[in-house]
């Protein structure tokens, strides 16, 4: 393995490894505070992408193009996929706050499902592609020499890694330094007896639909304008691959998803890359996600609650 | 009231179940054709073609009064089942259609994938099928009630392995294939195995599964293998992903594919990044000749694109279907005197003139027939490049 290949994947990891981060924040964020495992996140996702199409035909066809037309349409989809987002939680899971957690799970699936055939009976099953929102050259490679061997990355691949990380700190920022963050933190710590303090239950709920659906919808526009097929079942496997980053990052705790998505989007990467080695050719892509799921699943099982999680003890 | 009503009931509906299960004594009112396509799914354009496709091949056959069986016109309709792109889909589909809607032959599913399971519905249930684009030999294979209407993988295979290293000079290869689905396994197999006969390298062979959409590891690989042309038999809708991602990573040899390819929804996907590609396929559309012209420009002017390949496969295919049922000679209205007749008659059909070529069909139900390179030419136009035959075919 030179060290061009080496940096190549580190590249192609941490680029695939910060959308899966983002999506993962969704289901944390949501779980964190309402004990809650938003099945629907993943077609909340397939959602922003395609509000993002939208908004990115209507300005490219108005002739607003790069770098406006990007920002307003990560933006655009971002406070649109928040209102969708919020939208659901006021009509699905607020009048299921008291029932049994089962029954809200099962409505998760159903407003899953329900997202992917409204998208489907609305849009059809054609794929659609973003329209160009960049420059042409951030798509072209650009070449870097490393001790004689190349190494090719896009401008859009830095730009994803780059957003996806501001967007990551400034999550931080709100959860760590505001009152709604505090609150958010301190529901997640006592359900029944921080709204007893006097904190809108209801609004920080809120609140938390607002940040996990417009992550999931930056991470849809960015994901569109990389893998440039927007269709109803998107978000199916992403989002399963998000939620399971957020599973062994250690549900409901905000580092855990974003270091739960860094590994998942490393170990898909390096299982293949280190087939490489004639030693470890029994790793070839075939196995890319035996291996990876079997590794995370080694991870679970040394550490049940994921990476940074804690047990939760119940009093009987 | 109810209670004298009772006994009427009862009477009526045995009579109903009687006439449903034996319909006329003297044969059928029309001809059911069942359609089994993927509307929706991963490859919902395919789904379209075949609907668009079969819908002109069945209004020409009935605007000229029906289908004519012996001396007497039968209007045939269709009936559409969508297998939503998947296996299980393509299962029900074909069980609904042949045990439900008692077709009398069915065509499609189309996709191998798709094509493979419903071909064991279709054979356990002895009626007959075509599948127009499934080019997989496991689909027709110890199945007398399956035929297809396209070459198969080991011929396009070689097809594809002899103009990469003719063609294009290619002395290392490389492949990217989903090794979850039956079409694209099967024809890098057979790529692989006849590149290497031919004194070829492949130097890398990498897989993902379906539904994957980053491919940078897998490339990254093939980039440090530095090979001369790379193959990928994929579907129209992971093929812009790959040579995208392929050539953002600086993979900059030509890329190769299959019949699959042919979407108009490729280029649309694709843009810029495909041209100049090449792949093998059932047709070229941009200057075709005659019969094939005249379906083209139908189909152009009444849906707004040009067909695809599967689109004319399927027209082929309902006009096999056609032929077969004439040659068949009379239809007695028992359904499973009528599928044998046709089948048979299938069996039999030899130098049909089809709009993608000439067709004789093997003992295992699968047509000689030639097959053509295609170049994605500066304008994203298919441009007919080569024709490669089997042997003593021209």
């Amino acid at each position: 393995m030179t060290l061009a290949f080496f940096f190549q994947q580190l590249l192609n990891a941490v680029q695939l490894g910060s959308i899966y981060a983002l999506i993962a924040l969704g289901y944390t964020l949501v779980y964190g505070v309402l004990r809650l495992i938003n099945f629907a996140h993943g077609d909340i996702f397939m959602a922003g992408a395609f509000i993002g199409y939208f908004v990115a035909t209507l300005l490219v066809g108005v002739g607003i193009g790069w770098p406006w037309g990007f920002i307003l349409t990560l933006l655009f989809s971002m406070i649109l996929t928040a209102l969708l987002g919020v939208g659901i939680e006021r009509v699905a899971y607020r009048p299921l706050r008291t029932a049994p957690r089962l029954s809200v799970v099962v409505t998760a699936l159903g407003v899953g499902l329900l997202l992917e055939h409204i998208a489907l009976g609305a849009f059809g099953a054609s794929r659609r592609n973003l329209p160009p929102l960049l420059p042409e050259t951030w798509m072209q490679s650009v070449e870097i020499n490393i001790m004689g061997e190349y190494l090719s990355f896009t401008w859009l691949k830095v730009l994803i890694i780059v957003i996806s990380l501001l967007l990551m700190i400034i999550l931080q920022v709100i959860v760590r330094r505001t009152k709604a963050g505090m609150a958010m933190r301190a529901i997640s710590y006592d359900k029944f007896a921080v709204p007893l303090m006097g904190v809108p239950m209801d609004r920080i709920i809120a609140i938390t639909f607002i940040l996990g659906p417009s992550l999931a919808a930056a991470a849809g526009v960015m994901y569109a304008t990389q893998y440039p097929v927007i269709e109803p079942y998107m978000g199916l496997l992403v989002g399963w691959q998000a939620f399971i980053a957020a599973v062994v990052g250690g549900i409901g705790d905000i580092r855990g998803a974003m270091v739960g998505g860094f590994i998942l989007g490393f170990v898909q990467i390096f299982v293949v890359a280190l087939g490489q080695f004639p030693a470890l050719s029994f790793l070839s892509s075939t196995y890319r996600d035996l291996v990876a799921y079997a590794l995370l699943l080694i991870i679970l099982v040394v550490k049940p609650t994921g990476i940074f999680g804690v047990a939760t003890r119940q009093k009987v | 009231m109810f209670k004298k009503a009772l006994p009427l009931i009862v009477v009526l509906s045995a009579a109903a179940l009687v006439l449903t299960a034996c319909p006329t004594a003297k044969g059928p009112s029309e001809i059911l054709i069942g359609i089994n396509a993927e509307m929706t799914g991963d490859i919902p354009k395919v789904g379209e073609g075949t609907k668009y496709a079969a819908e002109i091949a069945v209004e020409e056959i009935n605007s000229a009064g029906g289908l004519e069986v012996g001396g007497k016109k039968y209007p045939v309709k269709i009936i559409i089942e969508d297998n939503e792109s998947t296996a299980e889909g393509a299962t029900a589909a074909a069980t609904k259609l042949i045990t439900q809607d008692n077709v009398l032959i069915m065509i499609g599913a189309q996709a191998s994938k798709q094509a493979i399971p419903a071909g064991q519905v279709a054979n356990d249930n002895e009626c007959p099928m075509i599948s127009p684009w499934s080019t997989n030999p496991r689909t027709t294979l110890d199945r007398p009630w399956v035929f297809r209407g396209c070459f198969l993988d080991p011929f396009q295979g070689p097809v594809d392995a002899k103009f990469a290293m003719d063609e294009l000079g290619a002395k290392k290869a490389a492949v990217l294939y989903d090794v979850a689905s039956d079409y694209p396994k099967g024809l890098a197999e057979e790529f692989k195995k006849a590149f290497e006969a031919m004194g070829g390298q492949v130097v890398a062979f990498e897989t993902f599964t379906t539904k994957d959409k980053d491919f940078s590891a897998q490339l990254t690989k093939i980039k440090a293998a530095e090979p001369d042309v790379l193959f990928t038999p994929q579907y129209y809708d992971e093929v812009p992903l790959i040579v995208k991602q392929a050539r953002e990573l600086g993979i900059t040899c030509p890329i190769l594919g299959s019949d699959s390819w042919g979407s108009a929804e490729l280029m649309k996907l694709c843009g810029d990044a495909c041209k100049g590609s090449f792949f093998s396929t059932h047709y070229a559309a941009a200057g075709a000749k005659g019969k094939t012209k005249e379906f083209i420009d139908k189909y152009n002017a009444k849906y707004g694109y040009v067909p695809d390949d599967v689109g004319a496969l399927t027209y082929d295919t309902m006009y096999i279907a056609f032929k077969a049922i004439q040659d068949c000679g009379k239809l007695t209205g028992d359904l499973k005197t009528d599928r044998k007749c046709v089948c048979d008659a299938l069996a039999k059909i030899k130098n049909f003139e089809g709009i993608t070529g000439r067709m004789t069909f093997t003992e295992e139900g699968d047509p000689i027939k030639c097959a053509v390179i295609v170049k994605i030419n500066d304008a994203g136009e298919f441009e007919f490049y080569k024709s490669a035959c089997p042997e003593g075919m021209e």
